[in-house]
């Protein structure tokens, strides 16, 4: 019953949507503007319809209701109660639900958050949200219908959620990405509104600008979770593989950073206008076919869970009309919104537009390293997969290059770009960072016998210092030449946080790159090893039960020079339902350093194939990504943007 | 020609030259590092660049595995259900790499006719099998493969 109660909630926020996606139109056909503001409270409708469906799903979850077939591929009876709400979001139908429910909650956050916005534009503005919810209904209800049942006889117990998802992680981390992915339609709403509108004013990209600032930090914040889950729960030690669903996730973060920084562009100067809808337009595309590849199961990968021609022919069907029809538009209207001519010199928006070009060629590059193995396999030339280096040998210095022109951008001004200003602004931090990075990778060599030079930590210390010390340098400025008041300015530190997060982000992969020390090897209790100067013994091994599990665990002391570091506990766990296996590392931490055991196989009766390592700043990757999210969101409670002004009439 | 009009051809052309460039260099790079897939047949027809890095899939023959010496090496034999191949393999095998399953191998040829791997990737769960080798693998059931 809940589950047809569901099904029916399901359809009444597909109404919902048809009936907002037409308000514009029906205010123009019967004169009468009081009907655009139906559209709120509609939006709200929708996201109660939604909200409505997602908790049915959730009960049938929580209630063992095996008879329908989505539970009962994806629960089981002795699931903890966590996990069987987690479930939901676990597989493809529920995931795509989440999807429709997160989109409704943006859709209704517009209505109601964006009061300062013209009732006509939020109403245009809704109206673009509407045609996604449509899309992505019509191919929840038709294609992937959660709420589908096993009839007449409905089996006793389920098939047990797959045991990776069974992990903190993996709670937090689809709907943060999904807050990210699927928000980036409300800069695209606006951008295609915009394009709908007679002319350009800067007031409607500050109404924007905070939804994106928003979306991009959930994408951020998804992306670190993501990362963080695959280290620990994977097993290996691995953070980043360069692989299709994770790069999925980075193209249109990506291509959302460059958006952020020329929609503050366009909202100061007025100028490349045209540039930041294509671009709004662009990173909702790449989310689109992000959402096309994860869910098609069209990819070589080991995140494609399902795969179904039906399911795949749809979600190229809704990226083709969604992104056609608005390039379409952008094409026919674009070059309408005339916006002034670009600044000259070297100015700030001179710095950001060179990032925007840096920033959108390596999205290029990353797709086409992501498409290619696709488009060889369908035009029959071969099955290929890119390897990583293809990803780093691009991706490396383009970080690099931004890095440089960021530091240059934080020292240049918005009006009458000097460069002579800007170069002597900048000699001081340079010269430092270069000096800071020479000074450290010599004592590093020198203090530390398990460590050798490296090129690559030399480059890491100058660039992350070279971001941090522009900053100062321009806070400094900022105090001596008494603009202090910029200092209580949200965007400018949600902008100092950000770019902090990057520097620490860049410290924490060259430095655990180049300073990482792994070592795989055969052990059985009471045997030692020697990783990097610290000592591991292999204690004894013991085994435990879980709910749903048989676990053995390892028990290993580390000490360094004869300083006790704790104790690691790596477990393998055989799981009831499916024999799955998993690993779960046993990880020790400070902030500055990890230790890392994984237990591989037994290999006889008592040696076991185990990895240790030991990976130094490898937390800062996840402290830099949460900071950078963080600035996102401080950026985004920027007074101005919560001003209600009196435009709302 | 009018200075403006010279100006912008002149960015026109750096733009054109730029991405020129950098198409060369990403069609350079991706040769380097796309990594082939073969099945064992392919590979004893020679259908491989010998030296490149390549894919090799198929299913792990029951009773193949071994483990020579003291440290992590493997030996196992993959098989496409009508030539078999051998994997020489250093390192942790994953979870699920078993016998009469799914796994695919990634390295280079040997002399000696051996995939020597870096890396050996297995089915990703109980319903899952890496799509390269969704038909070898119901090639096998088929042809109701025994092994001898």
């Amino acid at each position: 019953m809940i589950a047809e109660i569901g099904q029916l909630s399901l359809i009444l926020a597909l109404c919902t949507c048809a009936l907002m996606l037409f308000i514009p139109i029906l205010s123009i056909q019967f004169q009468n503007e009081s009907w655009l503001r139906l559209s709120a409270p509609l939006a709200l409708n929708q996201l109660f319809f939604a909200c409505f469906s997602f908790v049915c799903l959730s009960l049938c979850f929580v209630f063992d209701d095996f008879s329908v077939k989505y539970v009962a591929q994806n629960s089981n009876s002795l699931l903890p109660l966590i996990y069987k709400v987690s479930a939901v979001w676990g597989a493809h139908e529920g995931s795509l639900l989440l999807w429709i429910f997160v989109l409704s909650g943006w859709t209704a956050a517009v209505a109601f958050l964006g009061a300062n916005i013209t009732v006509k534009f939020r109403s245009h503005v809704l109206s673009v949200l509407a045609a996604v919810s449509i899309s992505f209904l019509l191919f929840l209800i038709l294609t992937s219908n959660p709420f589908d049942r096993i009839l007449p006889i409905a089996p006793e117990d389920g098939g047990d959620l797959n045991p990776l998802l069974q992990d903190f992680g993996l709670i937090v981390h689809p709907p943060l990405l999904y807050m990210g992915y699927v928000g980036l339609a409300v800069p695209f709403a606006f951008a295609v509104a915009l394009l709908f509108s007679e002319r350009y004013e800067k007031v409607k990209m500050s109404w924007c600008r905070p939804w994106i600032n928003v979306s991009w930090a959930f994408l951020t914040a998804g992306i670190t979770l993501g990362s963080w889950w695959a280290y620990y729960e994977l097993g290996w030690g691995g953070w980043w593989f360069w692989d299709p669903v994770e790069n999925a996730s980075l193209m249109p973060w990506l291509v959302a950073t460059a958006l952020m920084h020329s929609a503050s562009v366009s909202e100061k100067k007025g100028t490349v206008v045209s540039w930041t809808i294509l671009l709004a337009i662009l990173a909702f595309s790449l989310s689109l076919l992000g959402t096309f590849l994860v869910r098609s199961g069209i990819l070589t990968s080991v995140h494609a869970f399902a795969s179904d021609p039906e399911r795949g022919i749809f979600l190229l069907i809704i990226f083709i009309v969604l992104v056609g029809s608005s390039l379409f538009l952008f094409a026919l209207k674009g070059h309408h919104l005339v916006s002034k001519p670009a600044s000259k010199g070297w100015t700030r928006e001179f710095f950001i537009i060179m990032n925007n070009m840096l920033l959108v060629s390596i999205t290029t590059i990353i797709l086409i390293g992501t498409l290619y193995p696709l488009l060889s396999d369908i035009l029959n030339l071969g099955k290929i997969s890119v390897g990583p280096p293809y990803f780093d040998f691009f991706f490396v210095p383009t970080t690099i290059a931004i890095a440089v022109f960021m530091g240059m951008s934080v020292s240049s001004r918005w009006n009458n770009g000097n460069f002579d200003e800007s170069l002597q602004r900048v000699v001081l931090p340079g010269f430092a960072s270069i000096a800071l990075g020479l000074v450290t990778v010599v004592v590093i060599d020198f203090t530390s016998s398990s460590y050798d030079f490296s090129w690559q930590a030399l480059i890491t210390i100058m660039v992350a210092s070279w971001i941090v010390l522009t900053l100062c340098e321009d806070i400094v400025a900022k105090i001596r030449s008494d603009k202090l008041k910029i200092l209580k300015n949200k965007s400018y530190l949600g902008m100092t946080l950000a770019h902090t997060g990057l520097a620490l982000l860049i410290l924490g992969v060259g430095l655990s790159n180049s300073y990482s020390v792994q070592s795989d090897l055969l052990m059985s209790p009471g045997k030692r090893a020697n990783v990097a100067g610290y000592d591991f013994l292999f204690k004894e091994l013991i085994k435990s039960d879980g709910p749903n599990y048989q676990s053995r665990k390892g028990i290993f002391e580390v000490s360094y020079n004869d300083r006790d570091q704790g104790v690691l506990i790596p477990e393998k766990r055989s799981y009831f339902s499916g024999r799955d296996i998993m690993t779960e590392a046993g990880i020790r931490t400070n902030i500055l350093k990890d230790i890392y055991v994984s237990l591989g196989e037994s290999v006889d009766s008592d040696s076991w194939s185990v990895r240790l390592y030991v990976k130094p700043m490898v937390r800062f990757i996840w402290i830099g990504g949460f900071l950078i999210a963080c600035g996102g969101i401080l950026a985004s409670l920027n007074r101005r943007n919560v001003k209600v002004s009196s435009l709302n009439s | 020609m009018h200075p403006i009009r010279r100006q912008r051809l002149q960015i026109v052309a750096l733009i054109f030259l730029l991405s020129a460039c950098a198409a060369g260099l990403v069609i350079y790079v991706l040769g380097q590092n796309a990594n082939f897939f073969f099945t064992p047949s392919q590979i004893l027809a020679g259908e491989y660049r010998s030296g490149s890095t390549i894919r090799v899939g198929g299913m792990v023959v029951e009773g193949s595995v071994s483990r020579p010496n003291e440290n992590l090496q493997t030996q196992f034999t993959l098989t496409d259900g009508k030539t078999s191949l051998d994997i020489v393999y250093e390192g942790i095998l994953p979870d699920l790499f078993a016998e009469n399953e799914a796994a695919i191998a990634t390295g280079v040829m040997s002399v000696s006719n051996k995939l020597i791997a870096s890396q050996v990737l297995a089915k990703h769960d109980e319903n899952y099998t890496p799509p390269e080798l969704t038909e070898t693998m119901d090639f096998i059931r088929y042809s109701d493969y025994k092994v001898q």
